[in-house]
């Protein structure tokens, strides 16, 4: 039987190290599946992930149990991935014109079947990133958690460390964010 | 264009396409790599931080042992007898070279 959570956590504090390598391959799916959502070059990615599990490993003492690490974990994952996004965000994506033109028809098909085409398919995840790549680090990730993973306002709270109205006024403002960024798209012909 | 109906069009597509969970091969490994290597340095952090503590009551014990020394030299009156003091006690290992010279 493989030892809890807990168990292992309580081995790494009383100083084997060792332990922490089967907490990694626990929950390392799921932090490259949270930080590629930030992220889109696999050596950014692979930065990210290391970094949120040397901080889990240098903060583990911390850790108080109250509620399922996995969820203390998401939480360090998140917060990282918002440093990466202020971090990088003078390389946000400015202009539109590497990329292809074309019309919306194909992005209707995509949403009525996503398995009818891989180019559409494509192409979708494509203007998803450029639309998400447009914007602020934090209304990314608001419209990231609250939009795209469906996450409630307390759960976003609880993963950023911002209060709850300060959440909805970041939703609010990135909707309005990523409306413009949408505008300024179809004027410059992308869309 | 309707924006309002595409906002939501691309926030339904980026639902649709969640990214990749995969694992590069022996991730894990990297991971313990890193933190064995960072342990290391931990230890020498350790140890600069315990030097800095140090640092505060040794600059303390010093401040009060010359206060001490300025008073009791107020008290004596001269500092001749602790000056002759520390020289002999300095000199003390030449004055036996010099004897056996």
């Amino acid at each position: 039987m493989e030892p809890s959570d807990a168990e292992l956590i309580a081995a790494v504090l009383q100083g084997d190290t060792a332990s922490f390598e089967p907490l990694v391959k626990r929950y390392q799916s799921r932090i490259f599946a949270t930080a590629r959502r930030y992220a889109r070059r696999e050596d950014q990615v692979e930065d990210i992930v290391q970094e949120v599990f040397i901080k889990a490993f240098q903060k583990l003492a911390t850790f108080r149990a109250e509620a399922p690490f996995e969820h203390w974990l998401m939480r360090l994952a998140v917060r990282t991935c918002y440093d990466f996004l202020r971090g990088h965000q003078r390389n946000r994506e400015t202009t539109f014109t590497d990329a292809t033109s074309g019309k919306t028809d194909w992005l209707e098909q995509f949403i009525v079947d996503p398995t009818i085409s891989q180019e559409n398919a494509a192409a979708a995840r494509e203007l998803v990133n450029k639309v998400l790549s447009q914007l602020s680090p934090a209304a990314r990730l608001v419209i990231t958690l609250l939009q795209i993973e469906e996450r409630s306002v307390k759960e976003i709270a609880a993963l950023t460390g911002w209060s709850i109205s300060l959440v909805k006024v970041r939703a609010f403002r990135a909707r309005a964010e990523m409306r413009k960024c949408l505008e300024r798209m179809a004027r410059s012909k992308y869309l | 264009m309707n924006i309002e109906e595409l906002q939501k069009k691309v926030l339904t597509v980026a639902r649709a396409c969640p990214p990749s969970d995969e694992v590069p091969y022996a991730f894990e490994k990297r991971i313990m790599a890193r933190i064995a290597r960072e342990t290391m340095v931990d230890l020498w952090t350790l140890w600069g931080r315990l030097l800095w503590r140090a640092a505060a009551p040794c600059v303390a014990i010093m401040l009060m042992l010359t206060a001490w020394a300025a008073v009791s030299l107020d008290f004596n009156g001269n500092s001749e007898p602790i000056a002759t003091d520390l020289e002999e006690s300095v000199l003390a290992p030449l004055a036996s070279l010099e004897d056996a010279w």
